[in-house]
């Protein structure tokens, strides 16, 4: 991913509180790693060495497990992602739709592969596995709003909505 | 009292095409009009009919509106719900005769040639509310097993019903429950695959969006049959509204004393956790997703043995997946002969398919085994839009085939599939129209697997990418004749060699399409051509002179200014700096520009 720019760690106290928390709720349960990790992410936004060093240390297992875990599922990631999160659908339903295409018009007009950030954080472009939405092929959602029966041309007009 | 009742689709589907809005509305609409103790709004799971939401059926008429938007409902309650006039212009137009009569869902297409017995409350109740499950006779199934039924008895009916394992390889669940029941241990466990990864599959999502309760009904009576206290449902963090829907009954479940300890005062204990996928496709394959459970990396392990004698924690371990649970309390309560009065000889009862891709009517759809691919597709599906011809029907996923018009008059079940090199999977039925290139949708499939191969054993790991490659070579018009060769060899030992059945299946898109499609490699090995249009470096855009009229838009739309020519005068594509993305042609409004 060489459009990421690493940035520098930047969690807070109350970040690190909130683990913490989640940790001490987990710690008996069997197999709880991956919820941990789950909801880590879910602090943070993302997996850094930081968070993994945290669980690992807390959960009593090593760095190479949680690193392990946290490469092997798609879910997580290393690097935070954008501001905007576009996820594009590229499910069978959808590619046959056109999906790909679409995917190459958000790179294009973002100048960023899939899985990558822009430069300034605020649009990342993700190639996901079907979202279970076929019936509104080929879908795709920016943060929290979904999009059906997306056109080549609506790309443009999508990423508008997102201007500030 | 209530009169009317506005049944209002509330699946992922209808959510992402805006229902949300659609309910804040109506239900404005109603208070404006002071119906709100006359008219109730029941937020349902999906009726199956995805591409036409939002969808609302208002009974007693049931008139079934689709695409109803927000702006819509002020109409729809003065003229229907105030004056009793169905507002025409909103239905489904299949239920809207040539002579202006409206008829019954049930006769539409779509409709009229399912049966829904998985699917059975999905759009009928309010999937967050225990009591309207109850009302549809929820938890008696569980009532009458644990009240008057012996474990074996239990596993005894349900062999006798012939139901087979609905997430892809058909076992019998009868035979597995009663291994689960036999092995030794003094903790066992009873487990959900809810991680439906297949790309097009949409099924098990739905059930637990929903009838989330007749999956927590089947797993506890599974708990009972095999001896288990403690459950798991193993569902993609992907489906967040089935994952909400699921939580919440589980905490109903628990509050009416339906799942937790000294269950219906029998002394059974039984509790359930969720567990959330991470995005992995192997996690669907068994022991990779108790892998995943037990919080680790969800790698595959060898079989035997088998997990239930070793499954999760190391303990005898029931394993079913969402669509196989939602048929068991309907089994237990009307009979196993009821319902292996359904379906084939072998593959007994219904199946749910997703239908999708290139087809009219996109959405679920329940047909008892046996149906044909020609009722699906066309009775049922609507046929292909826009006038294109069919090529193809891929079903299994990743795992399955494509299948050719030649087949479609075999009835489908589970031996049927495999024997034309497909598989039943979990039930994703794409339809692919002549706009696809066979050989692209097997690289596109191979892109799928070489990602999520978890890279434990060899032949899956590097086999699927070299398949890959190979597919990639051809796509790019540097295929050779012995690539065929290359192609089979290489399918064949990644079946034989894999560890689990990701590997062992994921040649079947390729060898299907060799055996179904091999003109269209042979087009694009031989003549350098991809006949659907879809291949990019076997593609030219070419500038019809006559037709242009040198407007010079698609020279300022592409992204490269490879298109040359002054105003008014024909403009020609510089085919060495061409990237083939099409723009241009999308962008000409004299349909000058074409693919060669």
């Amino acid at each position: 991913m060489t459009a990421s720019t690493t940035l520098a760690f930047n969690g807070t106290k109350e970040q690190e509180q909130k683990l913490k928390d989640v940790i001490v709720q987990h710690k008996t349960q069997k197999g709880a790693l991956m919820p941990v990790l789950q909801e880590a992410q879910e602090i943070y936004g993302y997996m850094p060495r930081e968070v993994q060093i945290m669980v690992a240390e807390g959960m009593g297992v090593t760095l190479a497990e949680v690193y392990g875990i946290v490469t092997f599922y798609s879910q997580f990631h290393l690097q935070p992602k954008g501001k905007y999160k576009v996820h594009i659908c590229i499910g069978t339903a959808c590619y046959v739709k056109g999906a790909g295409k679409i995917l190459e018009k958000f790179e294009r007009e973002l100048g960023i592969k899939d899985g990558e950030c822009t430069s300034d954080g605020k649009f990342s472009v993700d190639g996901l596995r079907c979202v279970g939405a076929c019936g509104l092929a080929p879908v795709l959602s920016v943060n929290e709003d979904v999009y059906g029966k997306v056109t080549e041309e609506q790309v443009a007009e999508i990423l508008a909505n997102y201007k500030d | 009292m209530i009169r009317s009742h506005i049944m209002l689709c509330s699946g992922t589907g209808c959510v992402a095409s805006g229902c949300h809005s659609v309910s804040d509305a109506i239900e404005a609409e109603i208070k404006a009009v002071g119906l709100e103790n006359e008219v109730k709004v029941v937020h349902t799971g999906c009726f199956g009919l995805c591409a036409l939401g939002p969808i609302m059926i208002i009974y007693p008429e049931g008139s079934f509106y689709a695409e109803v938007k927000p702006e819509d409902c002020k109409e729809i309650v003065d003229e229907h719900l105030l004056k009793g006039r169905i507002v025409r212009r909103l239905l489904y137009h299949e239920t809207v005769g040539d002579d202006d009569t409206i008829t019954c869902l049930s006769k539409t297409g779509f409709y009229s040639k399912q049966l829904r017995v998985a699917l059975r409350l999905c759009g009928v109740i309010d999937p967050e509310v225990i009591d309207e499950y109850i009302g549809f006779d929820g938890y008696q199934a569980l009532g009458k097993v644990l009240t008057e039924m012996k474990q074996e008895e239990v596993i005894d009916l349900l062999k006798k019903s012939g139901l087979r394992g609905r997430g892809g390889a058909g076992f019998p669940t009868g035979l597995k429950w009663e291994f689960a029941a036999k092995a030794k241990g003094d903790q066992k466990y009873v487990c959900c695959n809810a991680d439906e990864g297949d790309p097009g599959a949409f099924m098990d999502r739905s059930i637990l969006e929903g009838d989330p309760h007749a999956v927590i009904e089947a797993m506890t009576i599974a708990g009972y049959a095999v001896g288990a206290d403690q459950g798991y449902v193993y569902v993609r963090a992907e489906y967040p509204i089935a994952v909400k829907r699921l939580a919440l009954a589980i905490e109903q479940a628990k509050e009416y004393g339906l799942l937790g300890k000294n269950i219906f005062d029998t002394g059974f204990d039984f509790d359930l956790e969720i567990r959330l996928g991470a995005g992995a496709f192997v996690c669907g394959e068994e022991t990779a997703l108790l892998t995943s459970i037990e919080g680790n990396r969800g790698e595959p392990r060898p079989r035997p043995p088998f997990p239930a004698v070793k499954g999760l924690f190391g303990c005898p371990t029931v394993l079913n997946n969402v669509e196989t649970y939602a048929n068991i309390p309907q089994i237990i309560l009307k009979g196993p002969e009821w319902f292996s009065s359904m379906g084939t000889e072998t593959s007994k009862g219904t199946k749910v398919f997703a239908l999708g891709g290139n087809v009219t009517n996109i959405g679920l759809v329940e047909i008892p085994m046996g149906t044909t691919l020609r009722e699906i597709v066309e009775d049922i599906g609507g046929g292909i839009p826009n006038g294109k011809k069919f090529k193809a029907a891929q079903t299994g996923g990743p795992s399955g085939g494509c299948i050719p018009e030649a087949h479609f008059d075999v009835p489908i079940d589970f031996e049927n599939l495999s024997a034309i090199g497909s598989m039943m999977g979990s039930g994703g039925l794409i339809v692919m129209d002549e706009d696809s290139c066979m050989v692209d949708i097997a690289k596109f499939f191979l892109s799928f697997t070489v990602d999520e191969s978890c890279g434990k054993c060899t032949p899956c790991r590097v086999g699927t990418k070299r398949l890959y490659e190979l597919l990639d070579k051809i796509t790019s018009g540097k295929g050779e004749m012995s690539d065929f060769d290359q192609l089979d060899k290489l399918c064949h030992h990644i079946i034989t060699s894999s560890l689990c059945a990701l590997g062992q299946t994921a040649p079947n898109p390729v060898l299907s399409t060799l055996t179904f499609f091999k003109d269209e490699y042979l087009a694009h090995i031989v003549d350098k051509k991809c006949p659907a249009g879809v291949c990019k470096d076997l593609l030219e855009y070419f500038i019809i002179e006559e037709k242009c009229v040198g407007c010079t838009i698609c020279a300022r739309a592409c992204p490269v200014s490879c298109i040359d020519g002054k105003v008014k005068v024909p403009h020609v594509i510089d085919q060495s700096r061409c990237i083939k993305c099409g723009v241009c042609k999308e962008k000409c409004k004299f349909d000058a520009i074409i693919i060669q």
